[in-house]
């Protein structure tokens, strides 16, 4: 049974005149376990997605289903216990005067966990933080380790499925490698799936299953790895984003 | 032919626990080539293309043994002579449109100010200059975007006009510190295009600043890679792939590969050695 599965998934923003069609007739489906990529230019309706699945994006119409259960109006406490999601820019998406203590316990919190102090630390380790940035502030944090702290805090409740809006591209290649292999461990331990965003057809490649490429709000083709890495793909866009990225 | 010569610069920031050193000791030379300048955040590489303009702010300090151009020492020239220089021989393009465009000027005038500063001509001279120098970056419509304001320009748009108004007063060199970097990479290869076909067409020198070792190593003549200020390796773009350093190594093989799939990506390691020894010196 899959895991996500999004059935002709519309998004808009604005009324009449102005409206703006980002996402049209998606349907994609992720299995437990496996990761998923979404790739296409800016604009292109892949970030839309994901807002969309976490109530992000208030108008929508379609289907999308979360383990079994068809969402719709205000999440429930419970989904967000099942989907976390780490953003985009890991300067933007911390608070700049709560500490990693404040942001983790805080959210800990708010899942009901009582075992706050105890949760911190493993969370911390997980990341390949430790103890001692317990206490630090984002200002006192790398791009690398604030990216990890944005993880440790989608962990936090102990999802089972990761967003990832572009987890990787304010980040150096150096630090890319170590976020990404993170990710990947991150994956095997806690036996989760992702959903994962990227404009990096190589980044896609390493990271996922299956990816699905869009163009102007619209999936134009769904193919699995092996045939990206033969480069094999059939739609005429495709060709030319994996012509551009090798 | 040596357009630019770059000998002993340093870049230092004063701070509470002393003077910190973002580019140390970096010598360099630049000719009618695209000389690339590779590496991580924080390695002063755009620090090293903003003083070749002496765009450092106080506090900040640069010193030189010297920055010539044409024979002229830039550090000995007076604020007011740099202004002549900043623009008219060499000019910069930077990161973001976003945030390098002024938002409350049309484009036609900011094109036409860029010009205008430089030459005595007319606003008639000046706005066929600028049309023409938008069809040159391949902006379709020229005369409708003349008009337009920065924010209704898509990103890749915005890049091609500063590309366009940083190139109108003819510079002899132009910067580009991560040009392309907040771009789709559809839309990448065709602005970069644009720039080399343009540099080439002047006879220009063009300094190419970016994190990215795939592009610098397919568009470039020469590469620089830096680290913690100093410059490790000197090499030509296309032996990038057998660079020797350690550091540049690691740098290409933590990259994903598409052809070659593997578990882990390789973690660079770093070695304090590296921030430690002398600067490699980039001039021929």
């Amino acid at each position: 049974m899959s895991m996500i599965s999004v059935d002709n998934l519309n998004v808009w923003f604005g009324n009449g005149r102005d409206r703006v069609d980002a996402v049209k007739g998606a349907t994609f489906a992720v299995k437990r376990g496996d990761s998923f990529g979404l790739v296409g230019e800016s604009g292109s309706g892949k970030s839309t997605i994901l807002r969309a699945i976490t109530g992000l994006a208030p108008d929508w119409s379609g289907k999308i289903t979360v383990d079994g259960q068809v969402i719709s109006g205000r999440r429930e406490k419970t989904f967000y216990k099942k989907v976390q999601m780490v953003f985009q820019d890991p300067y933007a998406s911390l608070h700049p005067r709560h500490s990693v203590d404040q942001v983790l316990g805080e959210t800990l919190q708010l899942h009901g966990f009582t075992d706050i102090d105890v949760r911190v630390v493993k969370l911390l380790d997980d990341v390949g933080l430790g103890a001692k940035f317990r206490f630090r502030y984002p200002h006192q944090l790398s791009g690398g380790q604030r990216q990890r702290v944005a993880i440790a805090r989608a962990l936090a409740p102990e999802p089972e499925i990761l967003l990832l809006d572009e987890p990787t591209s304010a980040l150096d290649v150096s630090v890319q490698a170590e976020i990404l292999n993170l990710l990947a461990d991150l994956r095997v331990e806690h036996g989760l799936t992702y959903l994962m965003v990227s404009h990096d057809l190589s980044v896609v490649g390493h990271m996922c299953d299956q990816l699905a490429v869009m163009k102007d709000g619209e999936i134009v083709e769904i193919m699995d790895v092996a045939s990206l890495r033969a480069m094999k793909a059939t739609h005429p866009y495709s060709k030319h984003l994996l012509e551009a990225s090798v | 032919m040596t357009l630019l010569d770059v000998e002993n610069l340093w870049v230092k920031f004063p701070s509470r626990h002393g003077v910190f050193d973002a580019v140390r000791g970096v010598s360099f030379t630049l000719g009618k080539e695209r000389l690339g300048i590779v590496g991580e955040s924080g390695s002063g590489k755009s620090l090293t293309g903003r003083s070749i303009l002496r765009l450092i702010r106080p506090p900040g300090i640069m010193t030189a043994d010297q920055i010539s151009l044409d024979g002229e020492d830039l550090m000995k020239k007076s604020l007011k002579d740099m202004r002549a220089v900043r623009g008219q021989k060499i000019s910069m393009v930077m990161q973001d449109p976003k945030f390098s465009l002024n938002p409350v000027m049309t484009i036609g005038a900011q094109i036409m100010e860029a010009y205008q500063l430089h030459n005595s001509a007319g606003k008639k001279v000046a706005y066929d200059k600028a049309i023409e120098m938008l069809e040159a970056v391949s902006i379709r419509d020229p005369e409708r975007v003349m008009r337009a304001y920065p924010h209704e320009m898509s990103g890749g748009m915005g890049q091609r006009i500063m590309i366009a108004m940083m190139l109108i007063p003819n510079p002899e060199i132009l910067i580009a510190d991560e040009p392309t970097s907040a771009l789709d990479v559809s839309v990448q290869r065709q602005v970069l295009d644009i720039m080399d076909n343009l540099v080439k067409e002047r006879g220009m020198g063009l300094i190419f600043i970016s994190h990215d070792l795939n592009l610098v190593a397919d568009f470039c003549d020469r590469v620089l890679i830096m680290y913690a200020g100093r410059i490790v390796e000197v090499c030509d773009a296309n032996k990038l792939r057998e660079a020797k350093h350690p550091y540049t190594q690691g740098l290409l093989n933590s990259l994903p590969r598409l052809g070659e799939p593997c578990a882990r990506l390789k973690v660079l390691q770093r070695d304090p050695e590296w921030s430690e020894a002398p600067s490699v010196s980039g001039r021929i």
